[in-house]
């Protein structure tokens, strides 16, 4: 593998960790207990929805978000050559 | 059948086909000993991580702790989920190509050190004995109550289960033991929650029940709750109390625990590939998230549901509470392990149960001539007492049982190995012994599993209360010293000997001190905790608990920058980490 392919491969995955880690970051720290205050004046079926954000919400994200870097990574993996058998 | 006899033979079925899956599947090589011969399927392995990773603190004592907390227990449930995140897109996938056996193993490797490795191996064998201890005292909880045997008795036979398939089956009987034991505890957690949802809401999805409306009420249960403990003096159940910063750094710190303990990484060491890494993560989140969402609503409705029990009548008056010979039988089964506890401060013959340190409510309480809060609830009997309070059938009673046994011994066998890898692997063949032939180390490595096993059955009698008091340093250890070292080793080539030796030694010191000064740990004949511990002390008013953060912080500032006024790491250290990045590389001919 030549050098400035890996350098791209790696800054493909670094792009795409930052996007992922940017969702992570807004859904729990953000909406979860930063801005907690605020989102809980507005209700969602019987929730606050800040409050849906701590207890339910963040947690739903951080699984999809794993399967969703897991499918993109593979691809990335394909696309530079380097994915596994 | 009685309720003894049922949860008797449910146990014991249960212990039946652990020790038979782990017969069927024992290692015979230290790559099955260590790393189940790294066949282990994706979705497996994403069943015994979650065995794992919940211990008897999630299945026994986290609703209950959100039950009382409200809002602020969310940084528990987020807490150790996110982490996940973090494993799956920094760390997990790297480690996997790395491909070897333990967690000091590749900080030895990445930073040509020897003594990070010892520096490792500390780290790790305190984060895993704090953890083990408390597992075995769940399990001691579980079959006081459930079994009616003496805790000492119940100790000792789950030491002898946790001895029999951990010494002889290593990683590969551990893993598929794990996949019974998820099994077991999903089933055992699941089963009662759909029935107490039901009961008060008519919904059977506790995920959604708990936003739903109370049945032939026409109020949600979240605003009744908020409604009813609010009556009684109580904290609004859906909003907080603790500082912004604090509850944003206890998140942070558990998180980053989560992905440095050692026990769950080394889970992804077992799977075939590096792709099937970064998807194992998913699935044992998705199997985690099933218990971590249905936490929350079992910790509303269980809230609800004891605080109905003891106020019988209007809520916050003066007469709504409950005439304490008219109690239900649960009460008086928990009454009797000292768990729940009534004092009758008043003499009237009632229960009042307030919150008697809200000065907005002294003036009510008074006017009630109430003397103080009289009942006590261990808040660990919330998920096993929540059966017998919404009255459920004596089966639903038994398999709660069983999955509090299941969840407490997975992961007290998981710790079991990753303490023992340390030993055989890293101490004995790493430093002391490397000519050691791959049979002794294999007989080294199920000795130091049976020593492990001997201290943390002792240390789960916990004769100082020690338990509580360092779970918080686990995970505060692990953000501090672990994590920033492998993320480091991983991200920047440029990360040599010097800078992780410091940066591992000044998180670990700082986290230490920060805890031993507000908390006390080890120095209490020394007269710590020297500080009280109260927010105003507070360094930027960060409990002892999320401290681990900024411990983290200090490690990665002093790593770097140490790292770059000392030589560059070798240059087969930078292939090593080119090596590591991509799936498919260097993997033919190693």
């Amino acid at each position: 593998m030549h050098r400035s392919n890996r350098l791209a491969y790696w800054r493909a995955n670094l792009r795409l960790v930052a996007v992922c880690l940017l969702i992570w970051f807004v859904c729990s720290y953000g909406f979860g207990v930063l801005l907690v205050d605020e989102l809980n004046r507005i209700s969602v079926g019987g929730f606050k929805l800040g409050f849906w954000f701590a207890q339910q919400g963040s947690i739903y994200v951080f699984v999809a978000l794993i399967f969703f870097y897991a499918w993109r990574m593979n691809r990335i993996d394909r696309q530079f050559d380097v994915h596994e058998d | 059948m009685t309720l003894k006899a049922l949860t008797y033979l449910t146990v014991g079925l249960s212990f039946a086909l652990y020790i038979g899956i782990a017969i069927w599947s024992r290692a015979h090589s230290t790559r099955d000993f260590y790393i189940a011969g790294k066949g282990v399927s994706p979705i497996a392995n994403g069943m015994a991580t979650a065995a794992d990773w919940m211990s008897a603190a999630s299945f026994i004592s986290m609703a209950g702790l959100i039950a009382f907390l409200g809002y602020d227990g969310s940084v528990y449930l987020m807490g150790w989920t996110g982490g996940y995140v973090l494993l799956a897109l920094l760390l997990a996938p790297y480690l996997r190509k790395f491909g070897k056996f333990t967690v000091p193993e590749f900080i030895a490797e990445r930073y040509y050190s020897k003594t990070a490795r010892i520096v490792a191996v500390i780290c790790l064998i305190f984060i895993s004995f704090t953890y083990v201890a408390g597992q075995m005292r769940g399990v001691g909880i579980v079959f006081s109550r459930f079994l009616e045997v003496d805790v000492t008795v119940g100790l000792v036979i789950g030491m002898a289960v946790v001895f029999t398939y951990a010494v002889l089956g290593g990683m590969k009987g551990i893993t598929y033991t794990q996949v019974a034991q998820y099994c077991v505890l999903i089933f055992a957690y699941t089963v009662p929650a759909i029935f107490i949802a039901i009961q008060i809401t008519g919904n059977p999805i506790p995920q959604f029940a708990f936003g739903s409306e109370i049945s032939g009420s026409g109020t949600a249960l979240l605003e009744k709750l908020d409604d009813i403990v609010t009556s009684l003096g109580f904290h609004e159940y859906t909003s907080g109390t603790k500082a912004r910063i604090d509850v944003f750094c206890i998140t942070m710190a558990l998180m980053v625990g989560t992905a440095g303990l050692p026990h769950v990484i080394v889970r992804f060491f077992t799977v075939p590939k590096v792709r099937d890494a970064r998807v194992s993560a998913g699935w044992a989140l998705l199997f985690i998230a099933i218990l971590y969402t249905t936490a929350p609503a079992v910790g509303s409705m269980a809230r609800y549901n004891l605080i109905n029990t003891v106020q019988p009548g209007e809520i916050g008056t003066e007469d709504g509470n409950l005439v304490y010979e008219e109690r239900p039988a649960w009460m008086e089964t928990w009454e009797q392990t000292g768990l729940l506890e009534f004092d009758d401060l008043n003499g009237d013959g009632r229960v009042q149960y307030y919150d008697d340190a809200n000065p907005d409510f002294a003036a009510t309480a008074e006017r009630y001539g109430w003397q103080g809060n009289e009942l006590r609830v261990d808040r660990d009997i919330m998920v096993l007492a929540n059966p017998e309070i919404a009255g459920l059938p004596n089966w639903v009673i038994a398999l709660v049982a069983a999955g509090g046994i299941a969840a407490a011994l997975s992961t007290a066998a998981g710790l079991l190995l990753v303490i023992s890898a340390a030993v055989s692997h890293d101490l004995i063949k790493g430093i002391f012994l490397p000519g050691i032939s791959v049979k002794r180390e294999l007989v080294a490595g199920r000795f130091a599993a049976a020593f492990a096993i001997l201290i943390a059955g002792y240390l789960g009698f916990d004769p100082a209360g020690w338990v509580a008091q360092v779970v918080a340093f686990a995970f505060g250890l692990a953000a501090a010293s672990l994590f920033p070292v492998i993320l480091l080793g991983i991200f920047f080539k440029r990360i040599n000997k010097e800078g992780a030796i410091a940066g591992m030694l000044t998180g670990l010191l700082f986290t230490y001190g920060y805890i031993e000064f507000y908390k006390g740990l080890f120095l209490k004949w020394a007269g710590s905790p020297w500080g009280e511990n109260v927010a105003e002390n507070w360094f930027l008013g960060i409990s002892p608990e999320g401290i681990g953060v900024i411990g983290m912080c200090l490690n990665f500032v002093v790593a770097i920058v140490v790292s770059h006024l000392t030589a560059p790491p070798p240059e087969r250290i930078q292939h090593l980490v080119e090596h590591i990045r991509v799936p498919r590389h260097f993997e033919e001919g190693t």
